[in-house]
C-alpha cells in the first residue's frame, strides 16, 4: 500500500527537515520580534505603543499567504531584497522565515501581552522605587514571569507555526507539502500520501506540545 | 533580630537638621478630583513624619509623588536639595535613594528572598553579587528572617514578606525611607514584629514618611503627626498633641472614629 514511498525517488526526510528548519528559524525570530513588540505596546512612549497596537492588528488579521506572497514578490521580485541568499532555493527560504516571523510574531506578543497582565502591577512599581530603568523593570521583573505564564499558548503558537510552514510551498520553499503536491500528482495514491504527511507532522507537533506542557507546569510562578 | 543597627551610622554621613524632603504647594488631580491640594510639607534628615488621615484623603498618593511614581501637576517636590527629575536616568538615580514599602509588600515573585534584596544593588547600584549578597545577608539577618533567604516570596508569611521587604528597600542605602501602610494587609499577630523593625530603623535616626493608622508606632516613633483630609493638610503637630488634644474638628471626628476600637 505504502510502494509510492520510494525515498530514492523523493526526499522525504530532506522535506521534512527543511520544515524543521523553516520552523526553529522563524520560531528564533518571532520570539525575539514579538517580544520586543510586547515591549512596544506597554512602553510609556505613545510612538512605541502605537507601532506595536497598529503593527499587531494590521498583520495577525492578515492572511499569512498574503504575508509569504507579498515577501516572496515585494521585496525580492520588485525591490531585489535577497537577504544575503543566492539561488532561487535560498532565497525563497529566507523570504519565507522573514514572512513567518513577521506573521507569528504577533501571535507571540499578544500571548505575552497576557503574561505580563498576570505580574501585578505592584511588583512593577517596587523595582522602578528601587531604580530600575523601564528595560530593566521589563528585564528583569515583569517578562521571566510573563514568560512563564504564557509557555503553555506559546506552545500553541509554535504548533500553528509549524503546520504554517506548508505555506511556504506557495512561494516554492522545498518544505513537506510541496513534496506532498508533488507526489500526489505522480502517484495518484492521495490518501496514503496524506497520511505520511499528516503522521509526518504528528511526530513533529505532538512531542512539543506534551514537552511544553510539562515545562509550563514546571516553571509556574507561586504566587 | 539583633540589636545591630539596620543603617549606617547617620552622623557619619551628613550634618543634621538639613531639610531632607520639601515639597512646595504640590497639587495634583485624578481627573475631576482635586487629590493634593496645595502641600507644603518639610521633612528634616532623621525626623519621623507619620501621616494620618480617613481613607481616600490622599496619603498614599501624596507618598507615590514623593518617589515619582505619580505625577504632580503643579508645584515642587525637592530631595536632597535636588528637585525631582522629569523621567529617564536622573529619575532613576533620585528613586534608589527613596526606599519605599507597600502595604502589599511586592516582592519579586519568581526571585528567592536573598535575589529579592539584591536586585536593586547589583543593577542599579552596579555592586559585585558578591558584596551585595553578604551585604543582603546582613541585613536579613537584622529584620529576623536570615533563615529565610533561599525561598521563595509565597513561602513566606505576611510579616516575613514586609521584613523582607523592608530590607530590600535598606539595601539601597536610601536617604529616606517611605512606608505604606506597611501593617494594613497583615494578620494581627504579625504587626508587631513589622512594627518592631522600624522603631529600630527609627531609632538609628533613619528618616522616615510612614502612612500608617498604628497610634502606638506613632506615639513612640514619630516626631511628628501630620494629618490630611480631602486632599490637604489639615493638622500638624507633635504626637502627643495631636492624639490627646487635636485642634481641628475634623481631626477630633477622625480620632473619635479610629479610637472606639
Ligand atoms: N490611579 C488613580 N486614578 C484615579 N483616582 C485615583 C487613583 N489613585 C487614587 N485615586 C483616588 O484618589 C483619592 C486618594 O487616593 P489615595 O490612595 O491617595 O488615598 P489614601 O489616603 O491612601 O486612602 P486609603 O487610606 O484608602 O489608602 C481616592 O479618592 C482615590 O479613589
Ligand atoms: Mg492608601
Amino acid at each position: 500500500m505504502f510502494d509510492f514511498l520510494d525515498l530514492e525517488q523523493y526526499d522525504l526526510f530532506g522535506a521534512f527537515w527543511t520544515t524543521v528548519q523553516l520552523t526553529v528559524y522563524s520560531a528564533i525570530g518571532s520570539l525575539i520580534w514579538g517580544t520586543l513588540l510586547a515591549a512596544m505596546r506597554v512602553s510609556p512612549v505613545p510612538i512605541m505603543r502605537a507601532f506595536g497596537t497598529a503593527y499587531v492588528n494590521l498583520l495577525r488579521n492578515t492572511p499569512l499567504t498574503l504575508v509569504i506572497v507579498a515577501c516572496s514578490q515585494g521585496l525580492y521580485f520588485t525591490m531585489g531584497v535577497s537577504m544575503g541568499a543566492s539561488g532561487s532555493e535560498n532565497i525563497a527560504f529566507r523570504l519565507a522565515v522573514l514572512g513567518f516571523i513577521i506573521y507569528t510574531s504577533t501571535f507571540v506578543c499578544e500571548a505575552l501581552r497576557s503574561g505580563i497582565n498576570t505580574v501585578p502591577v505592584g511588583q512593577a512599581e517596587a523595582a522602578r522605587a528601587l531604580g530600575l530603568s523601564f528595560s530593566q523593570v521589563l528585564r528583569l521583573v515583569v517578562l521571566p514571569q510573563a514568560f512563564r505564564a504564557v509557555v503553555a499558548p506559546l506552545a500553541n503558537v509554535l504548533i500553528a507555526l509549524t503546520k504554517n510552514t506548508t505555506v511556504a510551498a506557495t512561494i516554492g520553499v522545498a518544505e513537506a507539502a510541496l513534496l506532498m503536491r508533488d507526489m500526489i500528482e505522480r502517484e495518484a495514491q492521495l490518501i496514503p500520501i496524506a497520511a505520511v504527511f499528516a503522521f509526518g507532522f504528528i511526530v513533529l507537533t505532538l512531542p512539543t506540545g506534551l514537552l511544553l506542557g510539562w515545562v509550563s507546569k514546571r516553571v509556574a510562578v507561586k504566587r | 533580630m539583633s540589636d545591630a543597627p539596620l543603617t549606617k551610622d547617620p552622623a557619619e554621613s551628613a550634618p543634621l537638621a538639613e531639610d531632607l524632603v520639601v515639597l512646595e504647594s504640590v497639587n495634583k488631580h485624578f481627573g475631576a478630583l482635586h487629590v493634593l491640594q496645595d502641600i507644603n510639607l518639610t521633612i528634616k534628615r532623621g525626623e519621623v513624619v507619620v501621616v494620618i488621615g480617613p481613607s481616600g484623603s490622599g496619603k498614599s498618593t501624596l507618598c507615590r509623588a514623593i518617589n515619582r511614581l505619580e505625577t504632580i501637576d503643579g508645584g515642587s517636590i525637592t530631595i536632597d536639595e535636588k528637585p525631582l527629575p522629569e523621567e529617564g536616568r536622573e529619575l532613576a538615580r533620585l528613586r534608589a535613594d527613596v526606599g519605599m514599602v507597600f502595604q502589599s509588600f511586592n516582592l519579586f515573585a519568581h526571585k528567592t528572598v536573598l535575589q529579592n534584596v539584591t536586585l536593586g544593588p547589583v543593577k542599579v547600584r552596579g555592586i559585585s553579587k558578591e558584596e551585595a549578597e553578604t551585604k543582603a545577608r546582613a541585613l536579613l539577618d537584622r529584620v529576623g528572617v536570615g533563615n529565610q533567604a533561599d525561598k521563595y516570596p509565597a513561602q513566606l508569611s505576611g510579616g516575613q514578606q514586609q521584613r523582607v521587604a523592608i530590607a530590600r528597600a535598606l539595601a539601597m542605602e536610601p536617604k529616606v525611607m517611605l512606608f505604606d501602610e506597611p501593617t494594613s494587609a497583615l494578620d494581627p499577630e504579625m504587626i508587631n514584629e513589622v512594627l518592631e523593625v522600624m522603631q529600630q530603623l527609627a531609632r538609628e535616626g533613619m528618616t522616615m514618611v510612614v502612612v500608617t493608622h498604628e497610634m502606638g508606632f506613632a506615639r513612640s516613633a514619630a516626631n511628628r503627626v501630620v494629618f490630611m483630609a480631602d486632599g490637604r493638610i489639615v493638622e500638624e503637630a507633635e504626637p502627643h498633641q495631636f492624639f490627646d488634644n487635636p485642634r481641628s474638628d475634623r481631626a477630633k471626628d477622625f480620632l473619635s472614629k479610629i479610637l472606639q476600637h
